[in-house]
């Protein structure tokens, strides 16, 4: 059966920040390009990002890139490269002035120039005092940024393919990427995009686990595209999570919450963060307050039926100062948990929030694997960018507000090395005579098999298996298991079965080819966490405790490296943190502490 | 509705830019789509079609609904738990 072959000089997959920004690039530089989204562009989940973009303007205090670049070299605990991290710390102030020419309506200050506020980690002068560094648009800094965006990209002649999904990667025989596979939901048809550059700026995937904050189009699509073409993921075991989330709903419960005097709550009615950190008690950081909860759950004193939940009271507090300072709270409550704040504590769980790792690029947004020698060996054609791409600037440990920096930064630098890359107007190269096959054959197999699983239940075992093994706080008999299970999962998710085989609209479907990505994330997280056998920023492990030979449990020695896992094999090898920057010095290993 | 109608309504009310707005109008189609009349399920197609923030902000009571060919259809999603 022949498929429709569309060409067209750069595709770009994903409509977020990510690829929105990088489809400016390609378009303002007049070629012909492609966004396909499975949604359309200004409902991608950049709009659910409020805090703001990290840059140094310096608007209301005295600031510097180096300083950011500090900050973040120490938030991501060294496992950031460094070249890139100062290639976006940087590239800040640009990338920021870029979207003031956009019509990004900016807060500001009387002066006219952009309101800065502070946000945790970020620093002024080396770590001394919080510096106001994060630009935001009120508490909706994503959804202006999409808006910006997208008109920018309308009015340069971006084509738009919404409500379609990616499928796979085309790649010729000399592994030059010359294209995707994508079906159009409103007919089922499956079409070529012929390119000389793809750009894969998919976004996240936590929907691999049972609690997490990221909406349901976060399925890993292109993490999946990349492994099955047998490009590696990198420092897949970093997750970020977030304290809490309502307890099966995923919902964020702000830390606002404890701020106004919410306490965290075990079965036995325990104010239990007393025990964990008896000074800064339920405001401790992030991460400590998610390994507490994990703790007490763990050890039997989690609450509700099966014990898998803490509960986060606030009925001490007046109902006024519920209503006045933490709006919305009682709504998320009342709608998401059943329960009204006022009179009853509201369940928690820590919640999985960002996927640090991703597909390997450099600063520039090529995307690459690992050579020979150990060093970085670009594959033609393939770019990536936004958090389905690891540059790596978050390392180990992500900082508020350089999510939407990152993705501006090397949203912009992908499309800048693509148009670097075409210049001279190379021709296409010619698509492999199978180039549709890989994706007919999946679909294929979907739509004939009898009596499989559903994916209603796949989806569950993959999100109960990473919950239950590879959560917030690890451990290695768990993890163990972790391996095994995913793997016993993954025959499940080789053995989906779908009722409805129409082809136009066909929901269902969709859903399983999400699935099939979501499965190769999760084997690619449990499988390089239970070979990292350290605690690194949002990595940590029961049996790699904190001691003077290894202060939070972090071993330079053996593990200050990079994981690459490979599909194949479920191997997982290893490259050097990039340790130079690009114009400074290095920023020297010290244990990370606040 | 035609079944590829639904399933392009459900598609749209389940993969949005917020969990939160996924929810709920995940649930609504579930339990109460069907017993609107035809008018009403005319309401929801155009609530759905507000910006994620939009419709969270309506949701969760922050804003109200100035429209009032729609202000019903936000109460009961105001009510869907």
């Amino acid at each position: 059966m022949s498929v429709p072959i569309l060409k067209f000089d750069a595709v770009v997959v994903g409509a977020g920040g990510a690829g929105l920004r990088s489809a400016i690039q390609l378009s303002e530089a007049g070629l012909k390009t492609a966004v396909l989204s499975k949604v359309f562009p200004t409902r991608s989940h950049t709009v659910a990002a409020q805090g703001g973009v990290a840059a140094s303007l310096g608007n209301s205090e005295e600031d510097h890139w180096r300083w950011h670049m500090y900050d973040t070299v120490k938030g991501s605990d060294w496992l950031g490269d460094q070249d890139s991290i100062e290639y976006m710390c940087k590239k800040a102030v640009e990338v920021v002035v870029d979207l003031e020419h956009y019509g990004m309506p900016f807060d500001r200050i009387d002066n006219g120039k952009i309101y800065q506020r502070p946000f945790g980690g970020h620093m002024s002068n080396f770590g001394e005092k919080p510096v106001r560094r994060a630009c935001a648009a009120a508490d909706r800094t994503g959804h202006a940024m999409l808006h910006a965006m997208y008109q920018r990209n309308v009015k340069a002649n971006t084509q738009f393919f919404v409500e379609w999904m990616a499928l796979d990667l085309i790649l010729d025989a000399e592994g030059v990427v010359v294209g995707v596979s994508a079906m159009e939901m409103e007919t089922g048809q499956i079409v070529i995009f012929h390119a000389r550059a793809v750009i894969f700026a998919t976004g996240g995937s936590g929907r691999i686990f049972a609690f997490s904050t990221n909406a349901f189009i976060n399925t890993g699509d292109g993490l999946g595209m990349a492994a099955r073409a047998g490009v590696p993921l990198e420092d897949m075991e970093f997750w970020q999570f977030h304290p809490t989330g309502v307890a099966g709903a995923g919902v964020l419960i702000t830390e606002g919450v404890r701020g106004e005097g919410g306490i965290l709550r075990n079965a036995k009615n325990e104010r239990f963060m007393e025990r964990y950190a008896p000074n800064a008690k339920d405001l401790a950081s992030r991460d400590v307050v998610s390994r507490a909860m994990t703790t007490e759950i763990k050890e039997g004193r989690g609450c509700g039926p099966n014990k898998d939940y803490v509960l986060l009271d606030i009925t001490q507090l007046e109902p006024e100062k519920i209503m006045k300072r933490l709006p919305g709270i009682r709504e998320i409550s009342i709608q998401f948990a059943g329960v009204d704040p006022i009179k009853a504590p509201i369940p928690v769980v820590p919640t999985a929030h960002y996927q640090m790792g991703g597909i390997p690029t450099s600063y520039d947004g090529r995307v690459v694997a690992l050579g020979a020698d150990g060093g970085n060996v670009v594959v033609p054609g393939f770019y990536a960018a936004g958090e389905c791409a690891c540059a790596s600037v978050h390392g180990a440990n992500r900082l508020g507000t350089n999510s939407l920096l990152d993705l501006l930064v090397f949203g912009k630098s992908a499309g800048d090395s693509a148009l670097e890359d075409l210049k001279g107007g190379k021709a296409h190269r010619e698509l492999p005579k199978d180039a549709a096959d890989r994706a007919r054959e999946r679909i294929d197999a979907i739509d004939r098999r009898r009596g499989g699983v559903s994916v209603h239940e796949a989806r569950q075992a993959i999100a109960r298996a990473m919950q239950d093994h590879a959560g917030v706080f690890r451990f290695a008999d768990l993890l163990h298991k972790g391996v095994a299970q995913i793997l016993e999962v993954e025959k499940m998710v080789r053995n989906l079965e779908i009722k409805d085989k129409s082809l136009v609209w066909n929901t269902a479907r969709v859903e399983a080819l999400e699935t099939e990505n979501l499965i190769e994330v999760a084997k690619a997280t449990m499988i390089s966490a239970e070979a990292r056998k350290e605690s690194r920023g949002a990595h940590v492990r029961d049996d790699a405790p904190d001691t003077p030979e290894f202060p939070n449990g972090r071993n330079d020695k053996e593990w200050l490296k990079h994981s690459l896992w490979y599909r194949e094999g479920n191997r997982v090898a290893y490259k050097p943190v990039r340790l130079k920057p690009l114009t400074v010095e290095t920023v020297a290993l010290k244990t990370r502490s606040y | 509705m035609e079944r590829a109608e639904i399933e392009r309504l459900r598609w749209r009310c389940t993969r949005r830019g917020m969990l939160e707005v996924d929810m709920v109008l995940g649930r609504f189609l579930e339990d109460a789509f069907g017993r609107l009349s035809e008018s009403e399920q005319r309401a929801f197609i155009e609530l759905a079609d507000y910006d994620d923030m939009a419709l969270w902000r309506l949701i969760s009571a922050r804003d109200e609904c100035e429209d009032a060919r729609l202000a019903s259809i936000v109460a009961m999603l105001r009510g869907c738990r």
